[in-house]
Parts: structure tokens; sequence; C-alpha cells
């Protein structure tokens, strides 16, 4: 396979819902409301990266993790792994992907059926997909309880004798199962305590290094994405923002929304305290997008064309990708009363 | 603990109109098929006027179980005991007329869903006017304006249009800012807030926690905030009160607190938030999980997960106590030890 290859790549990916249809509606004879999920979205994974997805609710981070594993087909555009598009996959191919690429859900408590026990979730993940011969699935079921680190008698209880952290490693155990090469993991810790969460992710990152993994970290806690990621991407009502390394993100955010989501997010310092209000206002709503850069509205930083033009993401250097008119937004200052590095402060 | 915020000018303790809130000994129990759980045990802290105190701790640590026994909301089979001193009254030993004058007057709350706790079928415009009914004898004209003036104070745009709306047709974050002027309505002295923050994104949750800040001052109004997320307690309290399975285990300002933690849970806690400049290293997470209440350990409740524990761990419990100052306490018998083992960063 060719090294260069992103293992998943997204191009100019669109989804749209239908939205409410209200009986006032349908007597004016309008259409229904659209619900734009995803805006044109692209996107590369690489190989054995681990890929952080951001942003707020309603911003489409689901919704794209979904369409990456086929569980929604994309309106516009393709989502190709190895190069082929997805949505063309029949039969083997369809099943071989199925396998190669686990998706791992935020709620432990309603993605395992609650009347079928561990080695039976696990068996029939591993029956399924044809992985081992029969007398060989109970050993493999042992394996795999110990990989999650889970006690070996775990395997006969059914999900609800398990805490919400044991439940998201069955959970993990049922995805590894199958030996995928790609993990998307939508919001895998969010429903867990602090300190369970860490003991989670420090599970993922050994799993990780160990199987050769690669992971598509869907999240809205910017400080669990920081530490996880190799590369993170932001996003904004169905349109990515910026993609940047993890702390060329975190150090020098190249679009406005991610500096006022950074600074939004309380630090752990109680030292570094400030009054500030990091951003005014409030997501607008997906039925009816700006015609402009949906950050528009509130934008510290907005200016007139913003308001009328959409702006692509676009190359910034060094791996970094962001959709701004500002292209100088983020870059060390040319001087030092200019901390933004605006042209136009 | 804060000694000093019980004195008034002439050292006079009782019934003193500027005293905080006092809790001492207020324990909460249910009785559950299973046994009886002991949601909070003899719980005691100290709110000074004007002061924010955060109560951190992880689901099922009794924190929002505290508050409510505060507030006198805990039904049967649950019963609570102890003493709840407000200007000079005990809470717990009031008859419910008399809580009711002071609840929503001097004592206003606010809850983490702010949808299941607003009235559906009402606008909200009515539901802050109830309280002001209630609490006060202002005619409709000046309770319509005072109920106005709220909405302002909260920062709602058009706020004498969105009176008459549902709250249906607000976003999650202001009818958050609802809540919070239906607390304000009668100016109270104390704000119980329960994980006002919670359900939000990151940046409306900047918004809602620099707002009460804001209010703090300009009200002198004491808070008392519930969390799980430590790093809200670094953005907004003054203090903190750090609670494991019932108990408060550790209390001392923020600072404080953040700088040295003395007991093990607060330290794994800390360990188990990722900061910066640590990326993809593991995280210093707390093994095992929370105790059942209706099972709690013997001795300290936190002994099997803790990596300081020796004997006496196992066979008494230790008291909360104070250590370098009144209002630094600590109930570990290894605190010199927790606080000597080297810096989490």
């Amino acid at each position: 396979m060719n090294a260069t290859l992103p293992i998943l790549s997204i191009d100019g990916v669109s989804k749209r819902f239908r939205g409410p249809y209200s009986l006032m509606r349908r007597l004016k004879g309008e259409p229904p409301l659209i619900v734009h999920a995803l805006n044109n979205v692209t996107l590369e994974v690489h190989r054995g990266e681990t890929l952080g997805i951001v942003g707020e609710s309603g911003c489409g981070k689901s919704t794209l993790a979904r369409c990456l594993v086929r569980l929604h087909e994309a309106d516009d555009g393709a989502v190709r792994f190895e190069g082929k598009d997805i949505s063309l996959f029949r039969g083997t191919e369809r099943r071989a992907f199925n396998r190669r690429v686990q998706m791992i859900f935020q709620d432990p408590y309603g993605s395992l059926n609650p009347r079928m026990t561990v080695s039976q979730i696990l068996g029939e993940a591993l029956f399924v997909h044809r992985m081992r011969p029969k007398p060989e699935i109970p050993g493999r079921i042992a394996e795999l309880l110990d990989l999650v680190r889970l006690p070996q008698d775990a395997a006969g209880r059914y999900p609800h004798e398990f805490s919400g952290g044991q439940r998201q490693r069955i959970g993990i155990a049922r995805a590894l199962a199958v030996e995928p090469d790609v993990i998307v993991a939508d919001e895998l810790v969010s429903a867990l305590d602090v300190s369970v969460q860490a003991q989670v992710i420090n599970l993922l990152l050994q799993l990780q290094s160990r199987l050769h993994l690669t992971v598509v970290f869907v999240a809205h806690d910017l400080r669990l994405v920081r530490h996880i990621s190799h590369r993170v991407a932001v996003m904004y009502l169905g349109q990515v923002m910026e993609v940047n390394t993890s702390e060329g993100l975190f150090t020098a955010p190249r679009h406005p929304y991610s500096k006022a989501l950074l600074e939004a997010a309380p630090e752990l310092d109680p030292g570094q305290r400030n009054r500030k209000v990091a951003l005014r206002g409030e997501l607008p709503s997906p039925l009816n997008l700006p015609p402009g850069c949906p950050f528009a509205g509130r934008c510290p930083h907005v200016f007139d064309r913003c308001r009328t033009e959409r702006p692509l993401l676009s190359p910034r250097g060094r791996g970094q990708f962001a959709a701004c008119h500002l292209t100088d937004f983020g870059t060390p200052a040319p001087n030092a009363n200019n901390p933004t590095g605006l042209l136009f402060p | 603990m804060a000694m000093s915020a019980n004195m008034g000018p002439n050292g006079n303790t009782d019934g003193n109109e500027n005293a905080g809130l006092v809790v001492r000994g207020l324990t909460t129990t249910f009785d559950t098929p299973r046994g009886q759980a002991i949601a909070a045990a003899d719980v005691d802290f100290d709110v000074a006027p004007g002061e924010i105190v955060g109560l951190v701790g992880e689901s099922g640590s009794g924190k929002s179980v505290t508050l409510r026994s505060i507030m006198g909301l805990i039904r049967k089979p649950g019963r609570t005991t102890g003493h709840v001193d407000w200007r000079g009254r005990d809470l717990v030993a009031m008859s419910s007329e008399e809580l009711r004058r002071i609840r929503g007057s001097e004592i206003a709350m606010i809850f983490q869903e702010p949808m299941t706790a607003l009235n559906p079928v009402l606008p909200v415009g009515l539901q802050i006017e109830e309280n002001l009914i209630a609490h006060t004898t202002l005619t409709t004209r000046q309770r319509r304006s005072r109920a106005l003036e709220l909405m302002n104070i909260v920062g709602i745009p058009a706020a004498d249009r969105r009176l008459d709306e549902y709250p249906h047709q607000f976003s999650g974050g202001m009818r958050q800012r609802v809540m919070i002027a239906i607390a304000l309505a009668c100016s109270p002295k104390l704000l119980l807030a329960d994980e006002p923050t919670t359900a939000l994104d990151v940046t409306i949750q900047d918004q809602i926690l620099k707002l009460l800040l804001d209010l703090r001052d300009r009200m002198a109004m004491s808070v008392v905030l519930v969390t799980h997320d430590l790093g809200v307690v670094a953005a907004t309290c003054d203090r903190m009160a750090v609670m494991y399975a019932g108990r408060i285990v550790e209390t001392g300002a923020v600072a404080e607190v953040f700088a040295r933690p003395r007991h093990s849970y607060t330290r794994g806690l800390l360990g188990s938030v990722p900061r910066s400049g640590t990326s993809r290293t593991m995280l210093q997470s707390i093994e095992g999980t929370p105790p059942s209440l209706t099972n709690l350990p013997t001795g300290c409740a936190f002994h099997p997960r803790c990596s300081f524990a020796t004997d006496i761990c196992l066979k008494e419990r230790p008291v909360l106590e104070a250590v370098t100052s009144p209002t630094r306490t600590v109930a570990c018998f290894h605190h010199e030890r927790v606080a000597e083992a080297e810096a989490i960063l």
C-alpha cells in the first residue's frame, strides 16, 4: 500500500437531513426545511495517526463520524478508504470495509445489547466476520478481555453488571475483536467520570501503539482532544474551520473561532483567571445558513467580505489549513504591538 | 473553618444578619432495598457572604444531595439530620411553611437541565413573575417591569418581546439565563447552583460563568457551585470542598488546593485532567471505580483506590481536620506524605 495515501479521505462531503415539515409549510406549498449538517467537508486521515475532531453541539462532528463508517451516506462528495469510494462497496468488499473501520459509540449503556453476555457480544463480532474458527473463539475472548484489562469472569456477565467505564471497555473490546485498521470514537469518554475517563484514555493510547491503529477521536472536550491527537480539525456549523497539528492549534490557532473556543475552555490554573467573555452570541441555525462565513455573526474580526463570501479551507503552510479570509491570522506578530498578527486589527 | 465568616461586627454569632451559611454535620440517608445508603455524611462547610464555594466530586459523591439537603428538598424515604445555619436560623429544623418563605427569596437555586426545571406551558415572563407573586407585594405592572429588568440583567436580548415566549423557543444557554433570572428575582443572598453549565457548550458555559461572577459582585451574593469540572472551579470559585463517597475529604482556597493537594483523591482528580505539554503521555488516573454507597469500604472509603494507603486506613476513618490554617482541612492520615509527593505536572 502506498504510504503517502491517506487511509481515509473525505472529499467535499455534504450531508443534509429533512427538518421539521410543519402543517403551515405544507399548506403554503413550501418545501420542507433542510438541516445542513455537513457542508463541503474535506479532510484526510493518515495511517497510524490520531485525528481529533472538535466542535460545539450541532457542528456536525457526529454526522461526520457516522459518514466515515457509512452509517450515513454522503449526499455530495465522497468518503474514500484507501483511495476507493466507500459508497460503491458491495458484497465482500463492503463487509471487509465494515470490519476494518470500527466505530465506538458515546453511550455505553445504549450500544450494548442488554440481553447478551459479554462473551456473546464479543463472540458475535468474531463469528460474523469469521475472524476465528469456532473452537478458538473462547480463547480469543479471553485475550480480548485481557487486552482491555477486564477480569476474566466478565465473559459470563451482562452489560448492566458493569460500571460505565467497564462498559466502555467492553465497547472497545468489541471493536477490537475484528482487528480493525481504523477506530472512529464518537465522544468515547464524555459520559464517564473524570478519574475513569483517564483510565479509558490511557487504555486507548496503549492499544493504539500496540496494534498500530488509526484513530478518529470525536469529542467536545478540548483538553482531551489536545492530549490524545496528533492533528485536530475544528468544526463549526457543518464546516471545517481549521486543521492543524495539536500543538500548533493550541499555541497559535489560525482561525478566530478556534481561538475563541480555546479561550472559553476554563483553564486548570486558578492564577490564569480572567473576566472577559471569550465569545458572545450563539450558534446560528443550521436550517438557514448565512451566505458568508458561518462564524461571521460572532467573529470579533469580521469585515464586509465575511458576510458575503464563504471562505474556503486553504493551506497555511506546515500542514495547517484554515477557512478564513484573514490569511495572516495567528502568524507570529510582525511587531510586538500587534499580538494577533492581523494587518487590520 | 472560616470562623471569621460567622462573626459579625459585634463578634456575635447568634442571629447575625451578616453571617453566611454554616453547615454542620449534615447527613442525608436513603433506605434502599440493598440497605441504607448514606448519600451525604457529616458534611461541614461554611460560605461567607459574597464568596463562591465550589463543591467538587464525581457522580454519586453526594454533592447534589448536599445542595438539596440545604434547601430541604429531600423527599421521603430520604432523611436529613444535622444543622444548616442561615442567618441564625436552622434550615433543617424549620417548618415547611417557613422554608417556603426562604426558598426563592433569600436562597435561590438553579439546576443542571433548564428545560426540565422550567414549565414548558408557561411563558418565561410569567415564570419570573411567579416568584415575585410569592415573595413580594409588587403590583402587576411593577412585576412586569421587574421581570424585564431581570431579563436585561442576565443578558437576554430583545427582552420585552421574549418575555411572552415559551421555554422551547429559547436555546440551552438562554434557558439557563432565564433560570438565573427567576433565581435572582427577589435578590437572594445565597445562590445554590447545581451543575449550571454541564449541559452547555464551552463558549456558552464561559458566558454563564462570567455572568455568575458579575452578579456575585453586583449583588453581593454568596454562591455554592456544584460541579464535576475542575476547570470550572479554577475559573470561578474562591474556595472549594472535594467530596468522595458522601463525605468532604478536603477543603481550602482554590489556589492552595490546586497547587498542593493534601488528599490522594484530590491529587488523582487533578492528575486525571490532561494538561498542556503532556500530549499523548499516560494520565495519572485513579484505578478502580467509586464504591457503592450501600456498601462502603471500612476505614477510609478511598483506601482501595489509594496509593498512599497503609493499615490504619483500612481500620479507622480519618476525620476532617484543619492543617496549616483553619480554612484548610483534609481527612487523610497521610496528608503530609501526599503534600510532599512529587508535583503532578
